[in-house]
């Protein structure tokens, strides 16, 4: 075996598994805040780096542009509480996971209403090619892009880890995810947590939409990604915060892996499949994912 | 005073149904559009191109008189809602649908069964089942544009003659990648006889759709170094990755060619700069040629532009669509005329004679303002691929130059005899009677 490409391979997996634990972040928000899947989560990534894109498209400077979108993306965060997620308060978490399907498609066709269905490119000044000095010394493949999304991940992370350990809304949110009727009983303050999750989730959103919108143009099959997103949830825990990173990197080095060296043998495409064949081989040993909250319910 | 009011009502009544037959008549399309979803960039360019060119016939008086009216239905470029699209288009009031145009084969292969039946045409524009190209087992499937053995053919002819002739292709990789569906593999038979009979090794490397992280086959493709790439991909999110991954691994865009359905703007522009060099094999070429022009001024000018973007105007999918509706529109000319039906919409099987007897020369391509556009063609009973003949186009990093004229696949006699073979083991296995035709054609 060529421990070089090995390496690469691997390396390159891991990048991998660092976006997809970006998109995971977002539905790992909203689980938290309010025991549900969010459905929506590939419609705000598409939805988020749709309208960046257009505001710069209307004349608006990145960084102009920027903020301009995270304060849409809190006003539908905002709005989403407001009309889809307080009709439906002490409801069962089907209703709200039904809720959340109905959500994407409503952002979904919002955004190609609204902006159009054309593909764009998103240059955000990083480039998306080997670093030379780097593979000249080491022989492994990375980009700056790669390095970026690992930063912007592991940043992302530990803020909001802190934010849900030492803070008063974090305290809130885990609460709320136990239990609406008696956080609210308790004096809780519902609606603004539901608010400020949905709001930091569009923020998520739309930083996972950037990245990879950058590598691959803004478009509507960014939707799939939060496909890839679903074992990575599974694996790591819909709770946990860092658990979808450790998640995200065993999914996408064990994907590419497998189908570098095993994909000829049997006509290539595993990667498509390999993640979901993971997840349940984790349901079945650890339903609650590697680092998610054991669920125990008294009979 | 009653009965000659009631007199009056009646010779009113009965003028107006004596006026009524001096309506325009008018020819129904149907059309299965995927204006959303991760095909969106092709669905509106292709169908956006062909509603334009309906709209172009009708403002210019229609085809004999006769006014063309459609139906959309939306597929999001799904197979199982291409059923549902046919179905619901196929009769709209009195009227039936005469043709159908999936631009895709997954949704091409879904309904095709059921076309024949209902005697509709499926008129595949360079896609599709390749061994349709047999008439007498296909009666109602076309491929008017060609069809991936050809176009494949063509690639490889295009490197053999950038290696220095077909004897250097000796010894060379090549890499397959494709998306892993029906259509990825659909060029992979004629891939594989060429490769036994030119010499080089072939490398099959599927991506699983959607194709946003290829990081793996890219590796692969990076560890065995291929002399070049053969790209058959679907949706611009994973053909734009496929460039920007490529250019990831350092593997040179000189050396890659695009499938038809991934060589487009929307497909080259995503990517940036790292799409520069790659190479697009074509069956429409983009350009403001004089039936494009005219299109715009008079369409457009009108304000019944289909396209909600009017810079895509003239760009590959937009063109590809208006050439798709060149061919519904010419072979209803077509049906009038051989079926003594002028200025009278016609049937299924009309139509289909119609098609059939298309004659797409160099002077009716004149003629019609698209000369270099498209390909010449000449169908028959028999012999349903039409063009056999791809351009091949260079991304600039702003849009694609022409890099060959129109040309043929080499060894078009092999290519034949794999299609016919192909035919006649479908239809052994279904138990169908093919149809006689002409020894001439």
């Amino acid at each position: 075996m060529n421990v070089q490409f090995f390496i690469e391979v691997l390396v390159g997996g891991l990048l991998s598994g660092v976006m997809y634990a970006l998109v995971a972040l977002g539905f790992v928000l909203i689980y938290k805040a309010s025991g549900v899947f969010n459905f929506a989560q590939g419609a705000m990534v598409f939805f988020a780096v749709l309208s960046f894109v257009g505001f710069m498209e209307l004349g608006l400077p990145f960084w102009a542009a920027l903020p301009v979108t995270v304060v849409l993306m809190v006003a539908t965060g905002m709005l989403t509480e407001r009309f889809v997620l307080r009709p439906l308060v002490s409801q069962s978490e089907d209703t709200l996971l039904m809720a959340t399907i109905g959500l994407a498609f409503v952002i979904e066709g919002m955004a190609q209403l609204v902006w159009g269905v054309d593909v764009r490119r998103l240059d955000l000044g990083i480039r998306d090619e080997p670093i030379g000095w780097f593979m000249d010394s080491t022989g492994i493949l990375v980009s700056q892009l790669d390095i970026t999304a690992g930063v912007v991940a592991g940043l992302m992370v530990a803020i909001l880890a802190l934010i849900f350990s030492r803070t008063k809304v974090g305290r809130g949110l885990r609460a709320v995810a136990d239990d609406h009727a008696a956080a609210l009983s308790v004096g809780i303050p519902l609606k603004h947590i539901w608010g400020l999750v949905w709001a930091t989730a569009g923020i998520v959103a739309l930083v996972a939409g950037m990245l990879w919108g950058a590598r691959s143009g803004v478009q509507f099959a960014l939707i799939g990604i939060a496909l890839k997103a679903l074992p990575v949830l599974i694996i790591g825990g819909f709770t946990s915060v860092p658990g979808v990173i450790v998640a995200g990197l065993i999914v996408g080095a064990a994907e590419k892996l497998t189908e570098v060296y095993f994909g000829p043998m049997v006509g290539g495409g595993i990667e498509g499949w390999l993640p979901y064949v993971l997840a349940v081989f984790f349901l079945l040993i650890r339903p609650e994912g590697l680092f998610g909250e054991k669920i125990i319910r008294r009979v | 005073m009653i009965n000659r009011i009631v007199r009056l009502i009646w010779l009113g009544i009965s003028a107006a149904l004596i006026a009524l037959p001096l309506h325009a008549e008018e020819q129904y399309f149907g059309i299965p559009s995927s204006r959303v979803g991760p095909y969106s960039a092709m669905g509106t360019g292709y169908y956006g191109g062909i509603i334009d060119y309906l709209t172009y016939v009708n403002l210019k008086g229609g085809v004999n008189g006769v006014k063309l009216t459609w139906s959309e239905c939306e597929t999001e470029y799904n197979a199982a809602r291409t059923v549902e699209c046919y179905q619901r288009l196929l009769n709209k009031g009195n009227q039936k649908m005469v043709v159908f145009d999936t631009l895709g084969t997954p949704g091409a292969y879904a309904v095709i069964g059921r076309m024949a039946q209902d005697q509709v045409v499926l008129a595949q524009y360079g896609y599709g089942r390749t061994d349709a190209a047999d008439g007498t087992v296909w009666p109602w499937v076309f491929n008017a544009a060609g069809h991936y053995w050809g176009q494949i053919g063509v690639k490889l002819a295009f490197m053999a003659q950038k290696e220095g002739g077909i004897p250097k292709m000796r010894g060379k990789k090549i890499v397959h990648l494709h998306i892993d569906t029906a259509y990825g593999r659909e060029p992979l038979p004629a891939m594989r006889q060429f490769a036994k009979d030119w010499g080089f090794t072939l490398i099959e490397i599927a991506i699983a759709p959607p194709g946003l992280e290829q990081q793996s086959q890219w590796l692969q493709i990076r560890q065995e170094r291929p002399d070049w790439v053969t790209f058959w991909g679907a949706g611009s999110g994973m053909n734009s990755t496929a460039i920007t991954t490529a250019a990831r691994v350092g593997f040179p865009r000189e050396k890659m060619i695009y499938v038809t359905f991934g060589g487009a703007e929307e497909d080259m522009l995503p990517a940036g700069d790292a799409a520069k060099g790659t190479y697009v094999s074509a069956n429409a070429v983009p350009g403001d040629f004089p039936l494009i022009a005219d299109i715009r001024k008079v369409v457009y000018g009108a304000g019944k532009g289909n396209m909600q973007n009017k810079e895509r105007v003239g760009t590959v999918y937009y063109n590809r669509g208006v050439g798709a509706a060149i061919m519904w529109i010419e072979a209803l000319k077509n049906a009038q005329a051989i079926h003594n039906k002028k200025g009278k919409a016609v049937t299924g099987p009309e139509f289909r004679d119609g098609y059939e007897a298309l004659d797409m020369s160099e002077a009716k391509l004149k003629e019609l303002g698209v000369l270099g556009m498209l390909a010449p063609f000449k169908l028959s009973c028999a012999k349903h691929d039409g063009a056999e003949k791809w351009r091949m186009m260079q991304w600039d990093g702003k849009k694609f130059q022409l890099v060959s004229d129109w040309v043929n696949p080499p060894n078009q006699a092999l290519i034949r005899s794999m299609i016919e073979e192909s035919a006649a083991k479908y239809a052994k296995e279904n138990n169908l009677t093919p149809r006689s035709c002409p020894p001439s054609s």
